[in-house]
């Protein structure tokens, strides 16, 4: 801890003396002055991301059981907050910073220096809100066992580290995104870069941690944990939907680029077949209208979207949210089947969609919108003339993606459960977190309690 | 004397104890209990898995009334209750040795 505290000295220290590029803005401003509307834009949408992370702590505590509700809330308030500390001293550094070998970015340090720079500031803000929401993604995986203080200590690597360096190979100009085929591998906002990074993470922290006691029975056949409060659930999906009309037209970094529009559309419509499919699916396998899976459904659709959103017409919004409420659907089951307990969804909604939506662009992208420009090279996929090589590109991002997060991920977590043990005690798992990790729990005064037996 | 122990929906507890009072006897002791009956519960879901309650939440009312009472008492606490669905409940009746009523010291009758 000292040594790490002593590293961050030095690396401040190195960033003096503070040479300012433009930190009042005035300079920018005279340079291009019709900026302010792409400001307000790129501000506006970064703050309904921020929001994202309210959905986060919602869904999450909503699906899972009163007791942990105390912790869950504190592990999505503490990513975000970690997060902002770690990814402005360093880990912005890592993805934005001037390239080296195409693995790693250099520079930005503590926004000093040069990036002492209202555009500086401006990238970094909209990139820290979507490394907080990677960062948030993993606590629905691993919720209702996992100790608060290893969830400390994953945020702070994966903000330092293992999020900002695969941005970097993505969106920081690094060897992703320079592959040689089709327009190089692209994620328009974060299908793989934000959202399988989150859900790779998560599954590598779910089978370390194993199954929560109770979820499957003596026969090994997997038992349903209701969680407490649908309402919350629900509520927190609206406002995740909401939220991500920020996180996807946003990502154009620009209001001059009227495509915000179709990028619009094709996020609500992917959300509404996401949903539905599911809706349907559920019905057809147990003749239920299962609301949780549903909510689980809105969210894949949103999630598979992302990457392609600004490349692809609204039909195309439309199957590729359908196709992910199957997935949300056949993931969950998948992984109850392989003894993989993900509390929440986490995985099948983030990780496998992630990974389908990056897949998608190689599909369905019809060559009308270039990387972030209007400017050609247009990303053109297999199904509108544009051959194999952006789906090729696609493929090598998913199997680079899938390698370092759920690799880095998986010996993260095994590393400290080693050297200090990431789960809970039996004792303190079946009183609940929130008592004995917090000392506060979520609802004092509300004690109904009923018996349960798995069917 | 005798004690009924009536077992009720929740949501019909409130007109039951209207009834009771009707039939002179606005005293008596109510809790929230969980039992089954010959349904065994219910099955419920989550996010596609099925689980089982076996037992459900019911209104206990607790009362002790006079033997001419009872046939009357039973009538109006039966007509109360119903639905006509399973799962109304079930009027248990048991004889009483004796009431005393703490402050005065009163037995028998004069103490209900």
């Amino acid at each position: 801890m000292r040594l790490f505290f002593l590293l961050v000295l030095s690396v401040f220290l190195m960033s003096l003396p503070a040479f300012a590029a433009d930190a009042t803005g005035a300079e920018t401003l005279a340079a291009q002055p019709e900026l302010p509307a792409d400001y307000v834009w790129v501000l506006v949408c970064g703050f309904l991301v921020f929001f994202m992370q309210a959905g986060f702590a919602m869904v999450e505590t909503g699906f899972c059981r009163s007791k942990n509700a105390t912790n869950l809330l504190s592990k999505n308030l503490i990513d975000f907050v970690l997060a902002s500390l770690v990814f402005f001293a360093v880990g912005y550094g890592f993805l934005k910073g001037e390239d080296i070998g195409g693995f790693i970015g250099s520079g930005h340090w503590f926004l000093r220096g040069a990036s002492y720079d209202v555009g500086t500031y401006l990238d970094f803000f909209w990139q820290l809100v979507f490394c907080g929401t990677a960062a948030t993604i993993v606590s629905g995986a691993v919720a209702e066992r996992l100790k608060f203080s290893a969830y400390l200590v994953y945020t702070f690597f994966v903000s330092l580290f293992i999020y900002p360096v695969y941005a970097h190979w993505v969106w920081g100009g690094g060897w992703l995104s320079r592959l040689p085929f089709g327009a190089g591998h692209v994620d328009f906002a974060g299908s793989g870069v934000v959202h399988a990074v989150g859900g790779l993470i998560g599954l590598a922290g779910a089978m370390v941690l194993g199954p929560r006691f109770g979820k499957y029975g003596k026969d090994g056949k997997p038992r349903a944990i209701p969680g407490h409060n649908m309402s919350l659930a629900a509520l927190g999906t609206f406002i995740l939907w909401f939220g991500w009309f920020g996180f996807n037209p946003g990502s154009t970094f620009s209001a001059h680029h009227l495509r915000i529009a179709v990028v619009a559309v094709n996020t609500n419509l992917a959300a509404a077949a996401g949903a539905f499919a599911t809706l349907l699916t559920m019905y057809a396998k147990t003749r239920k209208w299962d609301l949780g899976m549903a909510l689980n459904g809105t969210l894949g659709g949103l999630v598979a979207v992302t990457a392609p959103c600004a490349w692809i017409e609204a039909w195309a919004a439309v199957v590729i949210g359908a196709v992910a409420g199957f997935l949300v659907v056949w993931g969950v089951y998948f992984l109850e089947s392989r003894g993989i307990d993900d509390p929440v969804g986490a995985v099948s909604v983030h990780g496998i969609n992630g990974l389908w939506g990056l897949l998608s662009v190689g599909l369905f992208a019809d060559g009308t919108y270039g990387l972030y420009s209007l400017e050609p090279p247009y990303i053109t996929g297999l199904f509108y003339g544009g051959g194999v090589g952006q789906l090729l590109a696609q493929l090598i991002g998913i199997a680079a993606v899938f390698a370092w997060a759920f690799g880095l991920g998986y010996l993260l977590f095994k590393v400290m459960d080693l050297s200090f043990g990431i789960r809970v005690s039996p004792e303190e798992e079946l009183r609940g977190l929130d008592v004995y990790e917090h000392g506060t729990p979520a609802y004092p005064e509300f004690t109904p309690q009923r018996t349960m037996v798995a069917s | 004397m005798i004690k009924l122990e009536i077992i009720v929906r929740g949501e019909k507890a409130a007109d039951v104890v209207a009834a009771l009072e009707q039939c002179g006897y606005p005293g008596l002791t109510m809790y929230t209990v969980e039992g089954r009956g010959t349904q065994k519960g219910l099955t419920e879901q989550f996010r596609g898995r099925k689980y089982e309650i076996p037992f459900l939440f019911k209104t206990k009312i607790e009362v002790v009334i006079r033997d001419e009472d009872y046939e009357k008492v039973v009538e109006a606490v039966s007509t109360a209750a119903r639905t006509g669905t399973i799962g109304d409940g079930k009027i248990f009746a048991l004889p009483v040795m004796d009431v005393i009523r703490v402050r005065t010291g009163e037995r028998q009758e004069q103490a209900i």
